[in-house]
């Protein structure tokens, strides 16, 4: 009994071992014709045309790449800045539901978030914010060409607005989680020789932490670069290269949502599950450096007591 | 003036450095919050309306022009979110325990533990690809039990994770007890450590619960939407997040409104669960 009891257990593990290398092989066999027939140009061709039976996957690899930058810019401070508000600052009995406030960020589901962005922000941005935007940096040189084109109210920064909003509870909860790992003889020390809260902050906590921060920053990008629904509601589709974030665009978990039950022909097919791999291999790269870093700080932390 | 005066200009520049950072620390929480509300305002005022008429819950999905409801689709989310729930749980629940009780040392363990975090955070909507790759594209047609294995795939890292940690917390002294009083491993685990990380599972199981609930792109290739009232597994089944895709990408106001109004039950529902969870979860620990 209690041989087949491990067993069992044992047998589940396996199986959700045997998960990940399933997809990874399921995806692989699902994209055999586009890779045969591409090969790594996939990656830097960018045109996509289901009608000649073309595909290149430049287009939406960019744009994901460049709403998930946009995300961390702006979703890294502020995160931040809401952990060092929760762990430093915070009277003790508002720390919980502060805290339980901006995790419920996340638990809000991703379609929500997506057709809030396309029924009342985007309108809003459009009108209000873009304008400024290009009045204001448009011009600019170097950074100028990022912030030309007519106001669309739907596009790459709408979308990596949106998805800073959404990777905020992740990056914030790991800042806050490895803030705390810090011994408190060490702030008390900066505290004990004159220095601020910001200098220990910044001086004590953010050093000690370094690696879990790294790990909690690489946790929200690894959502953001995956998150479909409230990405496809606002970057617009539009499968075309373009130099401005203002433009609409395409990201490859949207180009999926919208095109994969619609796609016809095995070639289409292929290049969509090829979308697809690529989407997963850059993912889970980024989740096992992120793992790999916390799991780093939690051995030091186990080395120390 | 002495160098150790509180008008010293160095001191005076690091007390408005720290004041400053400090401001702009609170209105970072400010600005998180600040969405929070006004993403559940809009819910409440758009889908307010929809949200209190019946019809929301006894008639089926309208075409563009007509009244209706969400019936079907509540009843396929209900169904799908349970069966995958009824999947992932037990499966969960066993990993979890091999990698807290058995997998102490050795590399299976630490190995699935490790795959299980990336699974954790991996994009749904590969999940959806997979089950379409290996389930859909095989037996030729949409289902409700494609749909149910994809959010399955979804309850099953968190439960994994969740069980993992809460055996973890169990105290060993528990576990020593219960040998020396002759009691086999699995009877420990059973009847001692379950019982001693009863509530910490549950609320893994009930935030999976709630994160399976509002999960739309894994649905989209495998269980897709069925206009009509179906209790069939193994057709094509309607479910609230992909009616509410399909209805918001509309031009249709009717099926706007009708879209605000799942947003919001859904939305609500899945608040309610997280709530519920962490108050469960906080009387305990």
């Amino acid at each position: 009994m209690d041989f087949a009891f491990e067993s069992v257990t044992r047998v589940f593990a396996i199986v959700v071992f045997g998960i990940l290398i399933a997809i990874l092989v399921s995806l692989v066999i699902g994209s055999a014709l586009s890779l045969e027939k591409y090969g790594l140009r996939f990656i830097w061709e960018s045109d996509w045309d289901p009608v000649k039976e073309n595909f290149g996957a430049l287009v939406p690899i960019y744009g994901t790449l460049m709403t998930s930058m946009i995300a961390m810019v702006i979703g890294i401070p502020v995160s931040f800045g809401i952990a060092l508000f929760l762990t430093e600052l915070s009277p003790a009995w508002l720390r919980r539901p502060l805290g339980t406030a901006i995790e419920l960020l996340a638990a809000i589901p991703s379609i929500i978030y997506g057709m809030w962005g396309l029924f009342v922000f985007a309108p809003l941005f459009q009108s209000h914010v873009q304008p400024l935007l290009i009045d204001g940096l448009g011009s600019l040189p170097a950074v100028g060409g990022l912030f030309e084109g007519p106001p669309f109210g739907i596009g790459m920064m709408t979308a990596g607005l949106i998805l800073s909003i959404m990777v905020i509870p992740f990056i914030s909860a790991v800042m806050r989680d490895v803030f705390e790992l810090v011994p408190p003889m060490m702030k008390e020390s900066a505290y004990g020789l004159g220095a601020t809260t910001w200098e220990v902050v910044w001086k004590v906590v953010l050093p000690y932490t370094k690696v879990g921060v790294v790990g909690g920053i690489m946790l929200g990008l690894g959502r953001a670069l995956g998150e479909t629904m409230a990405v496809t509601f606002v970057i617009g589709n539009a499968h075309r290269l373009s130099a401005s974030l203002m433009a609409p665009g395409n990201s490859i978990a949207s180009a999926l949502a919208n095109e994969f039950t619609e796609a016809v022909g095995d070639l289409y097919y292929s290049a969509l599950i090829e979308l697809g791999l690529i989407l997963f291999v850059i993912t889970t790269i980024v989740l096992a450096i992120s793992k790999f870093l916390l799991m780093r700080l939690s051995l030091r932390e186990g080395t120390r007591t | 003036m002495s160098a150790i005066s509180p008008d010293n200009s160095v001191y005076v520049s690091r007390r408005r450095r720290n004041v400053v950072m400090l401001s702009v620390s609170s209105l970072a929480l400010a600005f998180g919050l600040f969405w929070l509300i006004w993403i559940l305002s809009t819910l409440l005022y758009e889908g307010g309306n929809a949200l209190v008429r019946l019809s929301l819950y006894t008639q089926m999905t309208p075409p563009p022009g007509a009244d209706g409801g969400l019936a079907n689709a509540i009843l396929g989310s209900l169904m799908m979110a349970a069966i995958g729930t009824l999947i992932g749980t037990p499966t969960g629940i066993l990993a979890g325990t091999y990698l807290a009780e058995y997998g102490r040392q050795g590399w299976l363990a630490s190995a699935t533990r490790f795959i299980n975090d990336v699974l954790l955070s991996a994009p749904s909507i590969v999940i959806g690809l997979f089950v379409y790759t290996i389930y859909v594209a095989q037996v030729g047609h949409f289902s409700g039990w494609a749909g149910s294995i994809a959010l399955a795939l979804l309850v099953i890292p968190v439960v994994v994770r969740t069980t993992d940690d809460m055996l973890k917390l169990v105290p060993n002294s528990l576990r020593e007890a219960a040998a020396a009083l002759g009691c086999p491993t699995w009877r420990m685990i059973m009847f001692v450590t379950y019982r001693a990380a009863r509530t910490g599972i549950v609320t893994g199981v009930l935030l999976a619960v709630a994160r399976i609930s509002g999960e739309t792109a894994p649905l989209l290739f495998t269980s897709l939407n069925n206009q009509f009232w179906s209790l069939n597994m193994n057709a094509p089944m309607a479910n609230l997040p992909v009616v509410i895709f399909q209805f918001a990408m509309s031009p249709y106001d009717d099926w706007h409104r009708l879209a605000w109004g799942g947003a919001a039950l859904i939305t609500l529902a899945v608040l309610a669960l997280n709530i519920l969870a962490r108050v469960l979860f906080g009387k305990n620990a």
